[in-house]
């Protein structure tokens, strides 16, 4: 079966396409893409998805050589309304069209399955690390829809804390790749900062980016390079913290991390050093991609799911809650 | 306008919740201050006044996060991330409805966009923890300024 799968819950505007076992295309929108595909367009708004719709769907389609798929599945939920709403509404008319099934797909289950893209995939069960801008939670994965989250951010997401951190510190945005490159020649040990720890397998990474603003106001200011690698080694010891005690917990000892921060150095770096099969994404798989809901959506289709012509967003849909 | 002194998180907290209390159907709360000074965990007072349920986490990076199961509806965004004021439609912010409560952080950044009734909010450093100032544009919001904190 061959899929084609469409996301826009919230900046990125992306489509792909997957077949068995591979991805043939994938397609983030970017001036380029839109240049190739749709025509000089000088500006387009953040997220101005229904200009960038058909450019993508368009790329990823001639990029697979595909001209009709078997399916059409997009992100129903979460995000902005408007955001979801607009690829919803795209990919069912695209279905509607080819007269072949549509499914409405979870864009976080997009990203906590996306290790099954991988050659060779985590077997069930396995814990998946969530760590963006929006998202940081864990979650240990039983079998295809059958999730449960074992601990979450409480405050900030990790990412955020990353572009806030790099805001305070005027390294400009997006603020997560100027501190993994300035942290690759810092000393982690320079800064003291805390490791808030709120209980359960949670996370709290509000009082971190605190620390650092009343760092880098004191006269005691370490250089940039030094504070954000003691941010950064701050950041990822909490994060693998709770990753460890999980496994502790629940004995799975198999992990797959996605979403933004999964393209840090120092987590990548950290994570494969665990003494477990691990499952790290390639950096463009990590941040928002189509390939990753049209992962999850061939796998519930092959699973016998479908959703009416009328199925609606779910700005608020959350998985193993 | 009033002023409060906030001592501590817990106390920032407490205030969110007694506004969360008190705050009228349709109420709209702009909150501004830097990084770091309490905005969130204010909102995160305010669901727990309201009754909700769900964990409060910021919004930063998803725009708007969407609480129901409170007394009332709690739509609680961000406008930290917008580059520009046409990008307030992107928000949804139309889909509300009427009883919503809406708490906009970041919303001195786009003070001609925000309603015309509204309860200000401003967080600051001070010596010692945090003041607060609370300064209804409004009829609506009048009696908040002289919530019993």
């Amino acid at each position: 079966m061959v899929v084609l799968g469409i996301e826009s819950s919230c900046d990125e505007t992306a489509a792909a396409v997957v077949g068995p076992d591979k991805v043939l295309s994938d397609v983030v929108h970017s001036q380029q893409i839109h240049a190739d595909y749709g025509g000089v367009v000088p500006e387009l708004a953040a997220r101005a998805h229904v200009e960038k719709l058909g450019v993508v769907v368009r790329a990823a389609l001639e990029r697979a050589s595909v001209q009709r798929p078997d399916a059409v599945v997009a992100t129903a939920g979460p995000g902005l309304i408007g955001a979801v709403l607009t690829g919803l509404a795209w990919g069912k008319a695209l279905a509607l069209g080819w007269g072949v099934p549509f499914l409405g797909v979870n864009h976080l289950e997009g990203h906590l399955l996306s290790a099954l893209l991988e050659e060779e995939p985590p077997t069930w069960p396995f814990l998946s690390l969530v760590v963006s801008g929006g998202h940081t939670t864990l979650y240990r994965c039983d079998a295809l829809g059958s999730y449960v989250v074992l601990g979450q951010t409480v405050d900030d997401a990790a990412g955020e804390a990353f572009d806030k951190t790099a805001r305070l510190m005027g390294l400009g945005y997006p603020g997560g790749p100027a501190i993994d490159r300035l942290a690759a020649q810092g000393d982690r040990a320079a800064v003291s900062l805390p490791r808030p720890d709120p209980g359960a397998l949670d996370w709290s990474f509000s009082g971190l980016k605190t620390a650092v603003r009343n760092h880098v106001r004191s006269p005691e200011r370490a250089a940039d390079a030094d504070v954000c690698a003691s941010f950064q080694a701050a950041v990822v010891d909490c994060l693998l913290d709770r990753v460890v005690r999980a496994s502790e917990q629940t004995g799975i000892t198999s992990l797959a991390i996605a979403g933004g921060v999964a393209a840090n150095s120092e987590l990548r770096d950290r994570v494969s050093q665990l003494p477990w099969p691990t499952f790290i994404p390639p950096r463009a798989r990590c941040t928002d991609n189509g390939a990753m809901i049209a992962n999850a959506g061939r796998l519930h289709l092959l699973a016998g799911r479908l959703d009416p012509p009328d199925v609606g967003a779910r700005p608020g849909w959350q998985v193993g809650v | 306008m009033r002023a409060l002194l906030l001592s501590s998180p817990a106390e920032t907290h407490e205030l969110g919740r007694r506004l969360g209390v008190a705050l009228p159907p349709g109420a709209c709360l702009a909150l501004s201050g830097d990084l770091g000074a309490g905005k969130t965990a204010l909102v995160r007072g305010i669901a727990e006044g309201l009754g909700v349920p769900s964990l409060i986490q910021s919004p930063t990076f998803v725009l708007v996060q969407i609480h129901e199961g409170g007394r009332l509806p709690l739509w609680h965004a961000d406008l930290y991330r917008l580059g520009d004021a046409s990008e307030l439609d992107e928000l949804g912010l139309d889909a509300m409805a009427p009883e919503t409560v809406l708490a906009i952080e970041w919303a001195s950044r786009f003070p001609e966009l925000l309603p015309a009734d509204r309860l200000e909010i401003r967080l600051e450093d001070a010596p010692r923890g945090r003041r607060a100032e609370l300064s209804a544009t409004g009829a609506r919001h009048a009696a908040l300024e002289g919530l019993d904190v």
